[in-house]
């Protein structure tokens, strides 16, 4: 590998931990910002000033915010995320599963809707501008325009109730098999396919017509290239770069937007647990959430950056 | 009896041609034109047929439809295309994918657009032959490495690995002939293969393309609409004019006695006698050893470059492209502020950057380009494009603006009735023209034309350069003339530079810079310069000093 693309995504790499530093200090000064007195919180309306004052002391809640923004950033760091004042758990510990189970729904989800987006896509593009192409179009534009509690409860309503094919709520646990864990989770995992799906076809459709212009599509027709392998051979890998920018952006709404769609269908995972602690007003807890929210975001948009370097012949292969 | 169609010997056979598009124009219901009226032509196995015109006359359209192909929303809607003696029209998507890339190649204008940028070149010449299935990878790579040789393409075991960036535009021409020659076709369609390319590289090319037609029996339909370049490979010449066709010979026929008065206009040659003026005593711009360069200074493109401009004339600038010529103009502007050197004007020296010029001096430069649609507004009317510099450098509005405006198209030869007008309403050489008018309109002392006539039919060019020259007379104005084309470099300057690779390698009036004896590199410019004469190429490939940097 050469080292201008190397440069590069150091670049990239450096620029996101720069700005996930940034984030957290964003998130930390909004939790500061919030009304609200964590020691009162924690001990209620009947605490006595002095009992106030020394959990206060005991918390460093009397220390400047500068000097508890890096008590709280040195903790992340080494894998300290504090504890929940509503239940006085590791924030760590509860988060680990909940994540994982987060990441599993989006992973299927993902693996669903992003192949079928571009495949989608690549039809739309083989038969433009004819029925086929406006069909696609039209269904996709439908399945995102509607909310996703909609489709949530229609999923269910059909699936659950009347078919009885798929469990309403996906009820998941530690050590369920495989396939049970499977089946609990296909209808918020469709849910979610049908949600992402037509941001992601339709931009593959638009950046691959977009490159249909190119005098190369031409050669490539007339050397007696089929329509679909015209499209799928010589315009596909050079419409890659705005693609994968719009699957990366999809996948982080699998992670960080599921909120609605976990509620709906009572799975375990992250939104869930963010939701409910917001309502408890339990800040360790919103700062930890937001903080792997921002992470994950910043992380897939790097992916995407890179990938988006590494997918141009003139960076990989200089003069 | 399927063949009682054919003539024996004869390769493709087009008769009564017939191609219409849909157009839209904006604010009218789409209407049916035809681009080609039953044009006819037979063209025999391994001759060459150029076809010629201005752009319009439907030349590429006809070569097109040997493949069955129509851009955009063209349709063949009459007549046959007989090809080895069927009617290719009648064999409906399937019949045209079986020939196109195995009996008929075509080589692009610009290979540089038509290589996909993602694949490796080898993957790309042979892919019509494995796709067809006429030889297998390796041998169809043989064949390729072969061809490679033959035109004369530099290391040609290992230029198929390389992506089209990393190769020059020259060579990617030649990978592009080797490329139709690979599925060894039996008619390729050259379509203004040496356009796009510098005249010191477009000989290369064409005495390449010229051997590789000549060693592989290959027909050739060559598309071009320039005469001097088809008269050196053609056996035949048909020249086309707005859809039909106006005369058909052979080359010496065709260049030495035209019979239609069209064609005769494009065969003579248009050279606008101007005579030289003396430099006067003291240039009101010169460029002192001005140094500039890209990229923070690492790559130096204008190195110790001087010349200068007196009031009312014309410095051209001469040279390959990646010479200079473009930067120097971008240093003079203050868009590439020099690293070393000055440019002073009326006596002081001008600020090195665009910020810190005064308005002043930024009305005394103006600019013309070489694309003229790309260079206007296009949701502006020809009035407000030309309104815009009075309004700002004279603060004219109302009445005032309008009739400076009128009298400017007036100048430039076109009517108040484009006032209201789009600049997609207009042809290329209108649109040009009103951008010589934006930029008369501020009543600058030098205008900086940009290969302003590049991008136009030759006799709409000529056109252009006389109105130039009348302009000059009239309002005083000096010219600093960038081109690659040295028939417009007579016919309008006064002193000439000739650049090489940032630097001026030749200077002085035209007519010692255009007398012998010679350096290598102008000799190499001047004898590249294709001539209406039969046999002119092999002449001038034997004649050359150096070899040119395209290559």
């Amino acid at each position: 590998m050469s080292s201008p693309i190397l440069k590069l995504i150091a670049q990239r790499i450096a620029l996101g931990i720069l700005l996930l530093l940034a984030v957290s200090v964003l998130i930390f000064a909004g939790t500061q910002i919030l009304p609200g007195d964590v020691a009162q919180a924690i001990l209620g309306q009947s605490a006595t000033p002095e009992s106030l004052a020394n959990l206060r002391e005991q918390l460093g809640l009397n220390d400047p915010a500068y000097i508890r923004y890096f008590r709280w950033l040195g903790g992340v760091l080494t894998g300290d995320l504090g504890t929940a004042m509503s239940s006085g758990q590791d924030i760590a510990t509860s988060i680990k599963g909940r994540l994982w189970n987060t990441l599993f729904l989006a992973f299927w989800a993902a693996i669903v809707a992003v192949p079928l987006a571009i495949i989608l896509g690549l039809i739309a593009v083989r038969y433009r501008n004819g029925w086929v192409d406006k069909l696609i179009s039209g269904l996709a534009l439908a399945s995102t325009s509607f909310p996703e509690f909609f489709i949530g409860y229609v999923l269910v309503y059909f699936f659950a109730v009347k078919w009885q094919i798929f469990p309403g709520i996906s009820t998941v646990y530690d050590g369920m098999p495989f396939g049970e864990r499977m089946q609990a989770i296909a209808l918020p995992a469709t849910a979610l396919t049908l949600v992402v799906l037509a941001h992601m076809m339709r931009m593959t459709r638009a950046a691959i017509l977009n490159v249909m212009q190119s005098a190369y599509v031409e050669t490539a027709e007339l050397k007696g290239l089929s329509a679909f392998n015209v499209i799928r051979k010589h315009a596909f890998p050079n419409a890659i770069a705005p693609i994968i920018n719009v699957v990366m952006l999809n996948l982080a709404y699998l992670i960080v937007g599921v909120v609605v769609v976990e509620v709906i269908f009572v799975y375990p995972g992250m939104g869930q647990y963010l939701v409910d602690h917001v309502t408890k007003r339990d800040v360790p807890v919103v700062q930890a959430v937001g903080l792997i929210f921002a992470a994950v975001y910043i992380g897939l948009n790097i992916i995407a950056d890179i990938a988006a370097i590494v997918a141009n012949p003139r960076l990989r292969h200089p003069k | 009896m399927a063949d009682s169609k054919a003539k024996p010997g004869v390769l493709l056979d087009i008769r009564n041609l017939r191609i219409e598009a849909t157009v839209y124009p904006p604010g009218e219901p789409p209407k049916t034109i035809t681009l080609v009226h039953d044009v006819s032509l037979t063209l025999e196995k391994g001759k060459v047929l150029g076809l010629i015109g201005e752009s319009g006359a439907g030349k590429s359209t006809i070569g097109l439809s040997s493949m069955g192909y129509g851009r955009g929303g063209v349709r063949i809607t009459g007549g046959e295309v007989i090809l080895n003696g069927r009617d290719i029209l009648k064999g409906g998507k399937e019949g045209f994918r079986k020939l196109r890339g195995r009996e008929v190649c075509y080589v692009a204008q610009s290979a540089a657009a038509a290589f996909n940028p993602a694949h490796r070149l080898m993957d790309q010449v042979v892919e019509a032959t494995l796709l067809h299935g006429t030889a297998t990878r390796a041998e169809a790579e043989k064949r390729a490495v072969a061809l490679f040789k033959k035109l004369s393409l530099p290391n040609p075991e290992t230029i198929g690995e390389r992506f089209p960036h990393q190769v020059s535009g020259g060579q990617l021409q030649r990978v592009m002939t080797a490329m139709a020659l690979c599925s060894e076709p039996d008619l390729i369609v050259f379509d203004e293969p040496t356009t796009a390319l510098d005249v010191t590289t477009q000989i290369d090319v064409l005495a390449a393309i010229k051997d590789a037609i000549r060693d592989t029996h290959v027909a050739a339909l060559y598309i071009t609409h320039d005469l001097a370049v088809v008269a050196q490979v053609s056996d035949e010449i048909m020249v086309l004019r707005h859809g039909r066709l106006v005369e058909w010979g052979g080359t010496r026929q065709i260049i030495k006695e035209p019979r239609q008065e069209y064609t005769n206009a494009l065969v003579s040659v248009h050279e606008i006698e101007h005579a030289e003026q003396k430099p006067g005593t003291t240039p009101f711009l010169s460029v002192k050893n001005v140094t500039a360069a890209y990229g923070g200074g690492h790559v130096k493109v204008l190195k110790n470059v001087s010349v200068d401009i007196y009031p009312g004339q014309t410095l051209a600038v001469v040279g390959e492209s990646g010479s200079g010529k473009s930067t120097l103009a971008r240093a003079i502007t203050g868009l590439l502020p020099p690293e070393q050197g000055t440019v002073t004007f009326d006596g002081r020296p001008l600020a090195n950057r665009l910020a810190d010029r005064p308005k002043e001096d930024l009305r005394q430069l103006q600019m013309i380009y070489q694309m003229a649609d790309v260079a206007m507004n296009p949701r502006q009317t020809v009035g407000t494009i030309i309104g815009r510099p009075l309004e700002f450098y004279f603060g004219m509005r109302g009445k005032q603006r309008d009739a400076r405006v009128a009298e400017l198209l007036d100048k430039i030869e076109m009517g108040k009735g484009f006032i209201d007008r789009y600049p997609a309403e207009l042809s290329g050489g209108q649109k040009q023209r009103v951008c010589i008018a934006r930029s008369l309109a501020a009543k600058p002392k030098l205008i900086i034309c940009d290969e302003v006539t590049s991008a136009l039919d030759p006799l709409v060019a000529h056109g252009i350069l006389e109105l130039l020259l009348e302009l000059q007379k009239e309002e005083n104005v000096a010219y600093l003339f960038i081109t690659h084309d040295l028939a417009t470099v007579k016919s309008i300057a006064d002193s000439i530079a000739v650049m090489y690779r940032g630097e001026v390698v030749r200077y002085g009036p035209k007519s010692k810079v255009l007398t012998p004896p010679f350096d290598a590199y102008t000799d190499l410019l001047l004898s590249s310069v294709p001539e209406m004469e039969i046999g002119w190429l092999e002449k001038a490939i034997k004649g050359r000093r150096m070899a040119s940097a395209g290559n």
